[in-house]
């Protein structure tokens, strides 16, 4: 669902969600209508990947489906991109490519 | 549509032959016969392990009992463990046309080779006399699996799959979604959903399995692929997966090999019983795809988002592509385009029809593109598990 005080790039998947999935990429320097209000977007956000709609404190949990998907590692704010450089899972570690994995 | 009826009853959507190698010494001999049958309907499936399994017996079991299976070519070298005897014979009690082809008492390769690609030519005969009967949809078992995520398979190809099983399971059908590791945090959305508190309570106990059964290992079932294509956590990732799942009420849980008593939503436990002996489980994606093929599935939707071009032996898949950019790039492996939910605004409804549709047509006889180029993967290894307790399958 999208709604008029958001960018139609933006995929809200439920009404309390503090981040939003995006339809096409969002290209880093673009102002964008999020809630109303126009934010700068700092960083490139991929098709499909995640973008704050409202500031996250360090700690917080990250909301997405009305469900939890982790908590932030560090503060973001409005437009920031959400992913592995700020999120982290409340369950198990997530391995991406270059970091060593013993098992 | 029309399918090929089986002494259970059961109808198949297929009629195929498999070459069934019985350990990995084998392997080549199976090979060499089912390559001379390229296009033909003949598939090479096996286990490669000498120490023996139950687990691995009973798939193969049911594997070569399956309602899209006509005929059955056993491979073996001679001295391995696996019981190739009570193999045949429950071929044989199905009704099913099935021959052992053993290298050590044929005489080796050449000889081997040569006899079984002369059984299986004259079977191939037969069977192309088999009668078919009339199919409901009400007949179809479907898996459902994603692989190859990325953060478009949870927004598009997955829920439009859960509008489809929906549909399917209005009509009759029996529909299985698995991998209890990825539905991890999901839990409670499913007992909720359950047939019965009791059943409720087993999906409980079988994720909280999963977890720890991954813990264990230090390594959730995540690849570095996911994370490229936006997932950033096993939550995320799970409840994306779980989205396949529709909205119906979730019937039973069976585990590999457990064929739906009736229509309905199954979840599958794949995760092995007791502590993890032998390594990973599902070390990939076909492994999955087998078990539910086992547990009587027909065809399997296989949604993905960063592209994944498997097909599967024995039962087709139907590829729904999450992504619009990858359904740009590699559209000749893909079935359904479920990227036109972000690129179109189609609707999951529409796209969940699609689907749906697709189905038919493939149980009617129209080739997956996966079937068309040729996918025939398999994977079998060792697990061990418990049989279901009473609780998991309510009336």
């Amino acid at each position: 669902m999208t709604d008029s005080s958001n960018d139609p790039r933006l995929l809200r998947l439920a009404e309390n969600d503090n981040i939003c999935a995006t339809r096409s990429t969002i290209e880093a320097g673009e102002a964008i209508m999020i809630g109303g209000h126009e934010v700068t977007v700092p960083r490139q956000v991929p098709i499909g990947h995640k973008i704050a709609v409202r500031a996250i404190e360090a700690g917080e949990t990250v909301f997405k489906y009305g469900a939890p998907i982790g908590s932030a590692t560090e503060f973001i704010g409005p437009g920031d991109y959400v992913h592995t450089h700020n999120l982290k899972s409340d369950y198990l570690p997530t391995y991406a490519r270059g970091t060593s994995h013993e098992s | 549509m029309n399918g090929y009826l089986r002494s259970d009853g059961r109808k198949g959507i297929r009629n195929v032959v498999i070459v069934a190698y019985l350990v990995e010494c084998a392997h080549h001999v199976a090979r060499e016969i089912a390559d001379s049958f390229r296009g033909h309907d003949v598939h090479l499936i096996g286990f490669p392990g000498c120490f023996p399994n139950a687990y691995a017996d009973r798939v193969m079991r049911q594997l070569a009992t399956h309602p899209n299976v006509g005929a059955a070519l056993l491979v073996s070298l001679g001295c391995e463990s696996f019981d190739r005897n009570g193999l045949g014979q429950a071929i044989g009690v199905s009704g099913r046309p099935v021959h052992s082809v053993v290298i050590q008492e044929s005489g080796g390769t050449a000889t081997s080779v040569a006899e079984g690609q002369r059984w299986v030519e004259e079977t191939r005969k037969r069977l192309a006399k088999t009668p078919t009967v009339e199919m409901e949809t009400s007949d179809l078992v479907v898996a459902t699996i994603c692989g190859g995520s990325d953060a478009t398979s949870g927004l598009t190809a997955n829920p439009a799959v859960g509008r489809a099983s929906d549909l399917l399971i209005q009509q009759g059908a029996a529909v299985i979604f698995e991998e209890t590791g990825e539905l991890i945090g999901c839990e409670r959305f499913m007992a909720a959903r359950a047939a019965n508190e009791g059943l409720g309570r087993e999906i409980v106990a079988c994720v909280e399995k999963a977890a720890r059964y991954y813990t264990a290992f230090g390594h959730s079932s995540f690849a570095p692929g996911n994370a490229d294509g936006g997932l950033t956590t096993i939550e995320e990732k799970s409840l994306g997966a779980y989205s396949k799942s529709g909205k119906s009420t979730i019937s039973g849980l069976i585990k590999p090999g457990d064929v739906p008593p009736h229509g309905g939503l199954y979840l599958m436990d794949v995760v092995p019983d007791g502590e993890p002996r032998f390594g990973y489980p599902n070390i990939s994606d076909n492994a999955e795809i087998v078990e539910m093929i086992a547990s009587g599935a027909h065809v399997t939707l296989f949604t993905t988002g960063c592209g994944s071009v498997v097909g599967s032996a024995i039962s087709p898949v139907i590829k729904v592509c999450a992504n619009p950019d990858t359904f740009r790039r590699l559209g000749d492996d893909m079935d359904v385009n479920a990227g036109r939910i972000l690129e179109e605004n189609a609707s999951l409804d529409e796209v969940g029809q699609e689907i749906v549709d697709t189905i038919l047509r493939v149980a009617s006889g129209e080739a997956t593109r996966s079937e068309a180029l040729g996918h025939q993967e398999f994977i079998l290894t060792y697990k061990t598990f418990d049989p279901i307790g009473p609780s998991c399958l309510p009336g």
